[in-house]
């Protein structure tokens, strides 16, 4: 569906080599808010959620049942990864302060 | 419009990675990346037909559970916390994939039905890697590795099914109920607890940065059933993010990640450990007896571990450093990078308490200046601070890079009792000459200490 899969997978590989060269740097200080923030970024699926429930009117009641689902565990893994990084990095920052 | 929006959206998630990536703009950098998610959901939320009610009734649902658990979760059980919400990923992204083959089912092409089968089985292992991982980390199941004869052929056996259920899914895909569809959700479902059962509590860092990479790759494959680019680029950076963090996870310990995965480690430390037996006699002190040692002291190392988040000592701990220091002495804590439960952990406690960012050094930093440390105090950590890592060849640690303690003048261990740490495996560290054992508590035995102080 929608884009051709050659650019997709190029797209993919790309990422790939970017998300590398973001994170090898890091300072073991940062891993768990490294962790818990990317944790959060994974909670993007919620998008493809949002989609799959918008097509769910040829699916019946299965498919919204499980779009449904889909979008309230992501909407956990995004809303509460992200506050909990906030949480963590709020602590982290009070010392740069000082 | 929707198009820009998502490449608005990965300029913000790569950005803020980047962000993240640096102590004096992490949290800025966690900001973006929420902004882009925001900008994410909005945009796909700009087209035609949305059932709202199901919509709304998610968000409210799962966001008010995700809020509340992130408020309400203590510092130390934020190990926990994240393996948890990275099942929820997981699980979402499974359940992505199943609805759209629900929706899709046989008109789908291969391009399609390859990616939202990887997106079932990546999704689903994540989801129970990650439950079991919850359980162990939360002490709800137990964290020695359990291992059980034909273990592997099991798993390979699931494996083997799980290829076979795909090929089978390939070929027919369509149905409300596809049976080889369904096959793969429990096999893959089985294949997570299977994963992660066999791993002991101390390499528990290494398990939550694979299962992060984990829940980046399912919502990758995710993005490529539904050809979004958002998705993919967004899961391909979590991907490799959790890779490289498990990579140094495992640099830390001097294993490989094979080792780490299917080697049981610790269920055949603790047998080699008992039968050595103890190797000498430990010296306990009082912590009346210890104070005059570090009242005397110029330069002092801590070096956390998990106990210390189990005794939830780190408010304590701040403060014997804090008078330390109006002692006159030079205070550091030496944290290594698989101390504790999930990477980073000991330094989250420590920032809890308000330890001051520059007083945190790696164990490359202090080793070398060790000889000129007049007290290292070992708070719950164990192996990473045992000596046979460095220098005894049949010791299942050995190789393992460490913080070298015992070549401190004085080193006082924190411990609750003298048994093996997690990887159960004898620390002849806790006879050395120069080592002196402060039994009991970790938070109680730095309080005593910190009586000391006060009350001198």
């Amino acid at each position: 569906m929608g884009a051709d899969l050659g650019l997709t997978l190029f797209i993919f590989v790309l990422s790939i080599f970017l998300g590398v060269e973001l994170i090898a740097k890091v300072p073991s200080q940062l891993h768990t808010p490294l962790m818990s923030g990317s944790n959060a970024i994974s909670g993007i699926t919620i998008v493809g959620a949002l989609l799959v429930l918008h097509q769910t009117a040829g699916g019946g009641a299965l498919a919204t049942v499980l779009g449904t689902l889909a979008v309230i565990t992501a909407a956990i893994n995004v809303v509460g990864g992200y506050l909990v990084t906030d949480r963590m990095l709020g602590m982290f920052k009070k010392k740069g302060g000082k | 419009m929707q198009a820009l929006a998502y490449i608005v959206a990965s300029i913000l998630f790569i950005v803020g990675l980047k962000q993240l990536g640096a102590a004096a703009t992490a949290r800025r950098g966690n900001l973006l990346s929420a902004l882009g998610m925001l900008v994410a959901v909005i945009a796909t939320l700009s087209g035609q037909g949305f059932s709202w009610t199901w919509i709304l009734l998610g968000f409210a649902i799962g966001g008010g559970i995700g809020a509340v658990a992130a408020r309400r979760v203590q510092m130390t059980g934020m190990p926990e916390m994240v393996a948890l919400f990275n099942g929820s990923g997981g699980i979402a992204s499974l359940l992505v994939g199943w609805a759209s083959q629900v929706t899709g089912g046989g008109s789908l092409g291969v391009a399609e039905l390859v990616p939202l089968y990887l997106a079932v089985i990546i999704g689903g292992l994540t989801f129970t890697g990650s439950l079991v991982a919850y359980g162990k980390l939360s002490g709800r199941i137990g964290s020695k590795p359990v291992l059980f004869g034909g273990q592997q052929i099991v798993n390979v056996g699931l494996l083997l099914g799980m290829a076979g259920a795909g090929l089978g899914f390939v070929g027919q895909s369509g149905g409300a109920w596809n049976p080889w569809l369904l096959a793969a959700i429990g096999l893959s479902l089985v294949f997570g607890v299977m994963a992660v059962i066999p791993i002991g509590g101390a390499d528990m860092p290494v398990v939550i940065a694979l299962l992060n990479a984990y829940s980046g790759l399912a919502a990758c494959a995710a993005g490529f059933i539904i050809g979004n680019t958002v998705l993919i680029v967004s899961g391909a950076l979590v991907g490799a993010s959790g890779l490289i963090l498990t990579g140094i996870m495992c640099r830390a310990m001097n294993r490989s990640l094979s080792n780490v995965l299917f080697s049981g480690f610790g269920s055949a430390g603790a047998a080699a450990g008992a039968a050595a037996g103890a190797q000498g006699e430990a010296r306990p002190i009082s912590a009346a007896d210890a104070y005059p040692i570090l009242e005397a002291a110029s330069q002092v190392v801590f070096v956390p571990g998990y106990g210390m988040a189990v005794a939830q000592a780190q408010h304590a701990v701040k403060e014997l450093g804090a008078l330390l220091e109006a002692n006159g002495c030079e205070v550091q804590f030496a944290v290594h990078p698989v101390a504790g439960r999930m990477p980073g952990h000991m330094n989250v406690l420590l920032a809890e308490a308000d330890v001051a960012y520059e007083q945190l050094v790696e164990p490359d930093d202090v080793n070398p200046n060790m000889a000129a440390v007049d007290v290292a105090i070992v708070i719950g950590a164990n192996d990473v601070v045992n000596p046979d890592a460095r220098s005894n060849t049949s010791s299942p640690l050995y190789g393992m890079p460490i913080i070298d303690v015992d070549l401190a003048r004085t080193c006082i261990v924190l411990k609750r009792s003298l048994n093996p740490g997690y990887a159960g495996v004898e620390n002849p560290l806790f006879f050395c000459a120069n080592t002196r054992m402060l039994l009991g508590d970790a938070k109680s035995s730095v309080q005593a200490l910190v009586n000391e102080f006060k009350d001198a």
